[in-house]
């Protein structure tokens, strides 16, 4: 079994959304996360907050961002069990992530040593 | 209570005392001459209180013949006294006569001791629970092995294997230190959750002894909570399980012991007091701000105390069967993950989830994709469960898959 990174990229990060459409959201990712535990295919994954991030630059310049700079910032990431780069990349489809139109699932195999 | 009823009562609670305060001060490789003394206790006993009546306080005329037997025994064996004696020397017990110590306090110690030395992950858990029952709930043979579904020489080789181990691997009767008590306490924990499913789940036939097993379980784990160490956020949570779990003991066999689904209960024997407690210790498990295991778990327990099917009710209990699968995989978990998916998004939905967990050898697997092609496709309903009687273990499985046969 070879182990895949699934790496979530929003469009427009930054917009409002109302708390009724985040609470869709965690659940709709919630059961797709559980629906992949329940195959034992899952291992770890977390949400990245978007409050406080820096980016750190050649010569150790600090800024805040990475908002506004680059058109997509990470979201979140889940690293799963597949036997495949298919399957894992029939995991992502199921991401409700995918449902905003310019967001992305990045699928990256691990590697092991 | 009757002389009767009496003597198998003290014989549970004062014979695990007596053995656990002793083994605790010889150590367990004399543990069998802590047993032997305990029950000789109890036939001098027998053999008093049935011409002279029973004292006015058994356990403590108990606890003085205990005394006097295990004085006796050291001064007729010298060799093991001045063993013994070097020991507790060696512990820093100044005294130089032996005291034996069977105060309250003595005997929650000496009894909490003997949980963590028991539950060694060396030992196969079977046997874990099997000393338990013997050393610390004063459970005969005879019960254990009608509790197990077996006989009495298996349960002996059984309990004479483990404390050989115990005895070569030369194992403490102590409490584990701070940066150990965690880790340690898991092993326990979790030695006290096969104990309490042993009964709940155990098919014997007598409903005494399966209720009897989950009590003692449960008491066990309220000890743990009453020591200040061991009252811990996962200690909190599997007493609320195991509290929610037992207030459906008395709904969910019938007298001889077949098994009555969820659905079929009486909800009237449901037993409202254990429920409470069940919410109590949740609220407390709650403290911590951990999402254990053990938590989750006790959630879900606790949905189930309300038996209105909502959709509140199976979309919490979906959610913390999602996360409980983050936590620990276990195919029992991802079944009733996907029954909740159907009750909270429907049949259709949760059979695409179905097909993808492939437990093909699973009995439970087939009943679960039976159950979900029910009255949408039944000639492939059938077809499942008639695989899950073929791979069901017990006649007890068979006869309920078979009902659910001729239902279709």
């Amino acid at each position: 079994m070879k182990e895949f990174i699934l790496i979530f990229r929003h469009e427009n990060a930054t917009a409002k959304v109302s708390p009724e459409q985040m609470q869709i959201w965690m659940k709709q990712q919630m059961d797709w996360i559980g629906g992949i535990a329940a195959q034992n295919k899952f291992i770890s994954g977390t949400g990245l907050l978007f409050d406080d991030a820096k980016v750190v630059r050649h010569n150790n310049i600090v800024t805040n961002g990475p908002f506004g700079e680059i058109k997509e910032t990470l979201g979140g990431y889940i690293m799963v069990k597949a036997e495949s780069v298919e399957e894992a990349v029939e995991f992502a489809k199921g991401s409700p992530v995918l449902q905003g139109e310019g967001n992305t699932v990045e699928v990256r195999q691990i590697t092991k040593h | 209570m009757e002389q009767q009823e009496l003597i198998p009562h003290l014989f549970r609670t004062e014979y695990s005392k007596i053995t656990a305060v002793l083994c605790k001060l010889f150590g367990f490789e004399h543990i069998q001459i802590a047993e032997d003394i305990a029950s000789e206790t109890f036939l001098l006993a027998f053999e008093t209180w049935t011409y002279k009546g029973i004292p006015a306080n058994p356990a403590g005329w108990l606890y003085i013949v205990a005394k006097n037997k295990a004085k006796n025994y050291f001064n007729h064996n010298k060799i093991f006294a001045e063993k013994i004696l070097k020991q507790i020397q060696y512990s820093n017990i100044k005294d130089e006569a032996l005291e034996i110590d069977l105060s309250e306090k003595n005997i929650t110690d000496s009894q909490l001791q003997m949980l963590f030395a028991i539950c060694q992950p060396s030992i196969p858990a079977e046997a874990q629970i099997g000393l338990a029952l013997r050393i610390l709930c004063g459970f005969g043979i005879d019960e254990i092995a009608d509790a197990f579904l077996t006989n009495k020489e298996t349960i002996n080789k059984r309990l004479f294997r483990a404390k050989e181990k115990l005895r070569l691997e030369k194992v403490q009767i102590n409490f584990p230190g701070k940066t150990e008590i965690d880790k340690r306490l898991e092993t326990v924990l979790t030695t006290l959750y096969l104990l309490f499913s042993e009964g709940y789940y155990s098919e014997s036939k007598n409903a005494v002894i399966r209720k009897d097993l989950c009590l003692e379980a449960m008491r066990l784990t309220y000890l743990l909570i009453e020591n200040e160490q061991t009252n811990q956020h996962p200690t909190n949570a599997l007493l609320s399980l195991m509290c929610f779990h037992a207030s459906r003991l008395d709904a969910r066999t019938t007298i001889n012991g077949e098994i009555i689904l969820y659905q079929d209960q009486d909800e009237n024997l449901w037993n409202h007091e254990l429920i409470l407690k069940g919410n109590y210790f949740l609220t407390q498990a709650s403290n911590w701000n951990i999402l254990s295991k053990y938590y989750l778990e006790a959630k879900i327990a606790y949905w189930h105390t309300i038996k209105a099917d909502t959709a509140e009710k199976w979309e919490s209990i979906l959610q913390l069967y999602n996360h409980l699968l983050q936590l620990e995989y276990s195919p029992i978990a991802a079944l009733n993950r996907t029954f909740a998916l159907a009750k909270a998004k429907g049949k259709q939905i949760a059979l695409i989830e179905a097909e993808k967990l492939n437990l093909p050898g699973n009995h439970f697997y087939h009943i679960l994709l039976g159950e979900l092609c029910r009255g949408i496709d039944n000639i492939r309903a059938k077809k499942h469960f008639k695989k899950a009687f073929s791979l069901a273990k017990t006649q007890t499985e068979k006869n309920t898959i078979k009902m659910k046969i001729e239902e279709l």
